[in-house]
């Protein structure tokens, strides 16, 4: 492999492991505070992808209109998700909140299929975006550096809200102790809506990041990724907001250098996740990042 | 300050309270004793708005706080320190202390108190960046405590606060109550140790299988003969 498509190759994957990361942060938190696997969250991607293009190609809002309204418009409909699929059922046993979670991806996907079509759209191409610089000789597109740049921006502003505001104090109290948590007059409801929130916003960031550098979007285009950043939520240490970061590139490079090391493997390249979820369970079922619970009884 | 009237919860099929009625008067120590089970943590829970009420009327200061939510009766000044101390094992000292005041907004009088919980429990300044998860049991407690103490309540319950404890700890904690309620808060306590409870209590309610049957000043209480065979192992 000649230098100028090894440093192609890594550019790559460090995009798709930020990529990975944004989504697979919603999955953990989720978990953290409900102790449900969200599998609608692969859903709320497609639908902040969508909604960015719609802004863009369809109503003609600039970029940095755009987007913004398209993070908001997603993280709207995430804690409405929330409203509608889980809230009703926080009583009942955990196995109808986890089937209410995939009827709502599947619903999700075939509406979307209805209103916005099973043809794939191409997302806008946004030039000071998309542009190809040089680097000491080798052109890789700036979407490039963007990706993790942003990417490295909302994880800041995400740790910051987890760990230095009240809010994000509140959040991982309730994680750790519900009950405690409402002891001390925290609204459990409010703090999971935020939780739905923020992870919205992190898919959304993510799903926009993601149409610039895989431009053809289609309604079911939430589903691998969703399913690989859940694992990679799994292979963190689910519940761990730094696990799922790191899940997140691990899956992401992987992915990228496995095939660029051995292109006979491409056509498997969806597989690797799922073949490192198996090791990661075989080996260390907790993840990563992940201390072993203990249940309360 | 606290009146309970004729408190009924059910608890799945099982009726865990019968008729409960108790008085917290301004200024004291109150104390609930009774044996395992007999729905001394029902009670506490239930005022909380943690557990659902089916009957009963819960009058503080002369307002009705009957069906108040759990975070209302926080900003009610009614506060409960849970059995188990369950304090939040991966927060900081300070954070778990500062999500103690999570329903105030007085930022000024927050450090105050903040500084005079730490001066109550210096252990727990030293610990401060600790992860609380890392603490001894007593200074679990000590910081379960603290942390109640930052809501700044009226009323502070105290669900078995020496579960687990040496008795050298027992003692201190049992101090720091009494120092607590000269300094104007009202304690509601439960305790299975009930020698200690009583001694440091102005009034005492024995409770048995979800009903109080028996009630009077704590000197009494520990003079009399059903109680010591009961509860003091005499």
């Amino acid at each position: 492999m000649t230098l100028s498509a090894f440093m192609q190759n890594v550019a790559n994957a460090v995009s798709l492991g930020s990529l990975y990361a944004l989504l697979a942060i919603g999955y953990t938190m989720v978990y953290g505070i409900l102790r449900l696997i969200n599998f609608a969250h692969g859903e709320i991607f497609m639908l902040g992808a969508y909604f960015a293009f719609y802004a863009v190609s369809v109503f003609l809002l600039p970029w940095y209109i755009a987007f913004p309204m398209a993070i908001l418009i997603t993280a709207i409909f995430g804690v409405l998700l929330e409203r509608v699929a889980y809230k009703p059922l926080r009583n009942a046993p955990r196995i109808a909140i986890m089937m209410s979670a995939i009827g709502a991806s599947y619903l999700i996907q075939n509406v979307g299929i209805l209103v916005f079509g099973g043809v794939p759209v191409s997302f806008p191409n946004i030039p000071i975006f998309s542009q190809v610089c040089k680097v000491g000789g080798i052109s890789i597109a700036r979407v490039s550096f963007v990706i993790p740049v942003v990417t490295l921006i909302a994880l800041a502003v995400l740790f910051y809200i987890i760990n230095k505001t009240k809010v994000g104090t509140a959040m991982r109290a309730v994680s750790k102790d519900y009950e405690a948590a409402r002891l001390m007059g925290i609204d459990v409801n409010t703090i999971i809506t935020f939780t739905f929130g923020i992870g919205s916003v992190m898919a959304a960031i993510g799903a926009i990041l993601w149409g610039m550098k895989y431009p053809s979007l289609i309604p079911t285009l939430g589903l691998m990724p969703g399913l690989k950043c859940f694992i990679a939520a799994v292979v963190g240490g689910i519940g761990d907001v730094r696990g799922a970061v790191i899940g997140g590139f691990i899956i992401g490079i992987l992915e990228i250098m496995i095939v660029a090391f051995f292109p006979d493997l491409s056509g498997y390249r969806d597989a690797f996740a799922f073949v490192l979820l198996i090791v990661i369970l075989l080996v260390k079922p907790t993840g990563l990042m992940g201390k072993s619970a203990i249940e309360k009884v | 300050m606290l009146k309970i009237e004729n408190l009924n919860v059910h608890y799945g099929g099982i009726h865990a309270l019968r008729g409960i009625s108790l008085e917290v008067p301004d200024g004291k120590i109150i104390s609930l004793i009774g044996a395992n089970g007999a729905g001394k943590s029902t009670t506490l829970k239930s005022v909380m708005g943690l557990v659902p009420k089916t009957e009963g009327s819960i009058v503080c200061d002369g307002v009705d706080i009957t069906n108040l939510k759990t975070k209302d009766m926080v900003k009610e000044g009614i506060i409960l320190c849970p059995e188990g101390r369950r304090v939040f094992p991966d927060l900081t000292v300070a954070e778990n202390v500062m999500l103690g005041a999570y329903v105030r907004k007085d930022k000024e009088q927050i450090a105050k108190d903040e500084k005079w919980v730490y001066n109550l429990f210096p252990r727990l300044e030293e610990r401060k960046w600790q992860q609380a998860g890392t603490l001894s049991g007593g200074e679990q407690q000590m910081l379960a405590v603290a942390r109640s103490l930052m809501s700044k309540p009226k009323l502070l319950m105290m669900d078995e606060p020496s579960l687990g404890l040496a008795p050298i700890i027992v003692k201190n904690i049992f101090n720091i109550i009494k120092e607590i309620n000269q300094v104007g808060v009202n304690v509601l306590l439960i305790e299975q140790n009930a020698k200690a409870a009583l001694e440091i209590s102005d009034y005492g309610y024995v409770m048995e299988t979800g009903k109080i049957i028996l009630s009077g000043p704590g000197k009494e209480l520990l003079q009399n003969d059903g109680v010591r065979k009961a509860y003091l192992g005499e």
